[in-house]
């Protein structure tokens, strides 16, 4: 009788997970909608939350096209997000315009993704997985040291790729910074999403992460599928970059490190495995620790690293598959 | 008629496990052929041989071109389908880019192949967007198939299509398998237990023991052989 009721109790919750989710993000933004109408720096703190939030959902989805592809958390995604953040102020100091070096920094970003996985990752990886995350971490260094002795660690400032305008919504006043960030941040997310979904390339990356095997049978070359996973993600990380910098006002080496341990909260946030959620992850991190900061009066801005960890920790505690996983199978 | 796929004297192993001890065999263009024998006989792994997932030695020659050094995707490009056993279907994708992915070396557009495959397996068209996992044993190896279909390839390699189904949708296959290769002159390797079947379908067959070839000859000849009737065909 018990049984028979938790079992059933249990199949009822996992049949309304997705909804459960979908009412607490519901919840969540009629909040933010409520709270904006009331007080103006709620409005403006929630719509920068908005665009930060943006960056780290970005850097997260570029760590989970890696640990989709290949099963490698990357520990390096925010440096090489740095670095070719310092690509583009190098590529503006040599005269190109900031949307210019912006377009030669994906592509350049995508190239340094494809070659670090074929030259350092595919090597160990098919020894252990272990293998190739401990190099991410040693690549993470690399990257520090490499910056460091290529344009030293002075800080560094770029134009503002949206100008210094700011718009204002009946009574708020929005830097256009922000709903810049949140725009550029979505079109390319926006575009890897219509990559993976209805592209025959896209369909073979997809196929190559599920069952490697299975589609080198139909002909998809599995090793480069892989590579090109590792420059996309660069390229996504690279867009989070450029869009962390201005937020920052400075170019700094450390541009991404706090970014990163939001970007995998988010991530595990999200379902280490969910690209969606890792995007979502991201927006409700961005949201959250901007107004906690503001309105919680012990935490501080110095604390927002440590409550994203905390996040990052609960939620491996209570939920490790996160709001939009699936529950991990293991095959044998 | 000359062989499409020639193997001479093909070793395969498994770790320090030996489990081809030099098979050789032919298969004609146009013609099926069946790989008979016990469990751990080296069926599957004969076909792995072909298709490169298991490390060989040996020759292998498809089409005037040597696949002993070629990987599984350039086998694949070069116009061979292995359907593998337990079917290797995309379950997490929907039926539609199962079919895709069967057609993903081909340029240009699939869509007359996927007119022709609806031909054959005219449900398949209703259930394009449902998830292949979802799909009963049965039809997942109807879509295997289909995929393999999809690819256009020169050979098909089949391995265990009967395993699990039941004897009629195991019937329909064969029918169909039968079909592809008078109507489209598909040439097809296949590995089955139920010899009976396989020697219905096929034009010639193959019977292994621990990794060799220990009797060939064609359907009506391995039928009427004393050996193969009381080890296989069971009277």
């Amino acid at each position: 009788m018990v049984a028979a009721a938790t079992s059933r109790l249990e199949s009822l919750c996992s049949r309304t997970a997705v909804p459960a989710t979908s009412l607490l993000l519901l919840a969540g933004a009629t909040g933010l909608l409520v709270g904006s109408l009331r007080s103006s720096i709620f409005a403006q703190l929630t719509v920068q939350g908005l665009a930060l939030g943006s960056v780290y959902g970005s850097l997260a989805l570029a760590l989970v096209l890696v640990y989709r592809a290949t099963h490698v958390v990357n520990f390096a995604q925010g440096e090489l997000a740095m670095a070719t953040t310092y690509v583009a102020w190098q590529l503006i100091q040599w005269g190109l315009s900031y949307w210019e070096a912006f377009a030669v920094t994906l592509a350049i970003a995508f190239v340094l993704g494809t070659v670090l996985q074929v030259v350092l990752i595919r090597p160990v990886q098919h020894r252990s997985v272990i293998a190739a995350v401990i190099v991410t971490v040693g690549l993470f260094i690399l990257i520090d040291g490499v910056v460091d002795w290529v344009w030293g660690s002075a800080l560094k400032f770029m134009p503002s790729p949206f100008g210094t305008k700011t718009y204002d919504v009946g009574g708020v006043s929005i830097s256009r910074l922000y709903p810049g960030m949140f725009l550029v941040v979505l079109a390319s997310v926006l575009l890897v999403w219509a990559l993976f979904r209805f592209t025959k390339l896209g369909l073979a990356m997809r196929a190559a992460a599920l069952r490697p095997a299975e589609s080198a049978l139909v002909g998809v070359r599995v090793d480069w599928m892989l590579a090109i996973g590792w420059g996309l993600a660069a390229v996504l990380g690279a867009v989070a970059g450029l869009m962390a910098e201005p937020s920052q006002f400075v170019l700094q080496p450390t541009l991404m490190q706090p970014i990163l341990v939001y970007a995998f909260a988010a991530a595990v946030l999200g379902g280490l495995e969910s690209p969606a959620g890792a995007v979502i992850g991201g927006l409700a991190i961005g949201v959250s620790l901007t107004l906690v900061v503001q309105y919680v009066h012990p935490i501080t801005s110095d604390l927002q690293t440590p409550v994203a960890f905390a996040v990052l920790v609960g939620v491996l505690l209570l939920k490790p598959s996160g709001l939009f996983g699936q529950r991990e199978v293991r095959r044998v | 008629m000359t062989a499409l796929l020639e193997l001479e004297d093909v070793e395969a192993r498994y770790g320090p496990v030996h489990v081809l001890h030099g098979i050789s065999l032919a298969v004609e263009e146009g013609s099926v052929v069946a790989v008979l024998g016990p469990n751990g006989a080296g069926k599957t792994t004969t076909l792995r041989a072909v298709s490169g997932t298991v490390r060989r030695a040996g020759r292998i020659r498809f089409a005037g071109r040597a696949l002993d050094r070629l990987g599984p995707a350039a086998v694949a490009r070069l116009g061979v389908a292995h359907v593998p056993e337990g079917r290797g279907t995309f379950s997490e994708l929907t039926v539609w880019e199962n079919l895709r992915l069967g057609g993903y070396t081909r340029r240009g557009s699939i869509q007359p192949e996927l007119e022709r495959v609806f031909t054959y397996f005219p449900w398949l068209s209703e259930r394009r967007r449902q998830q292949a996992g979802t799909l009963s044993g049965g039809e997942q190896q109807m879509l295997a198939l289909a995929r393999a279909f999809v690819h256009r390839p020169r050979l098909l390699l089949l391995d265990e299509p009967s395993l699990g189904l039941a004897p009629v949708l195991v019937a329909e296959l064969f029918r169909i398998v039968r079909e592809l290769n008078e109507d489209e002159g598909l040439t097809v390797l296949v590995v089955e237990q139920n010899a009976h079947l396989a020697l219905q379908a096929a034009d010639a067959g193959y019977v292994l023991e621990a990794g060799r070839v220990a009797l060939a000859g064609t359907s009506a000849e391995l039928r009427a052989d004393d050996s193969v009737r009381r080890s296989y065909l069971g009277y």
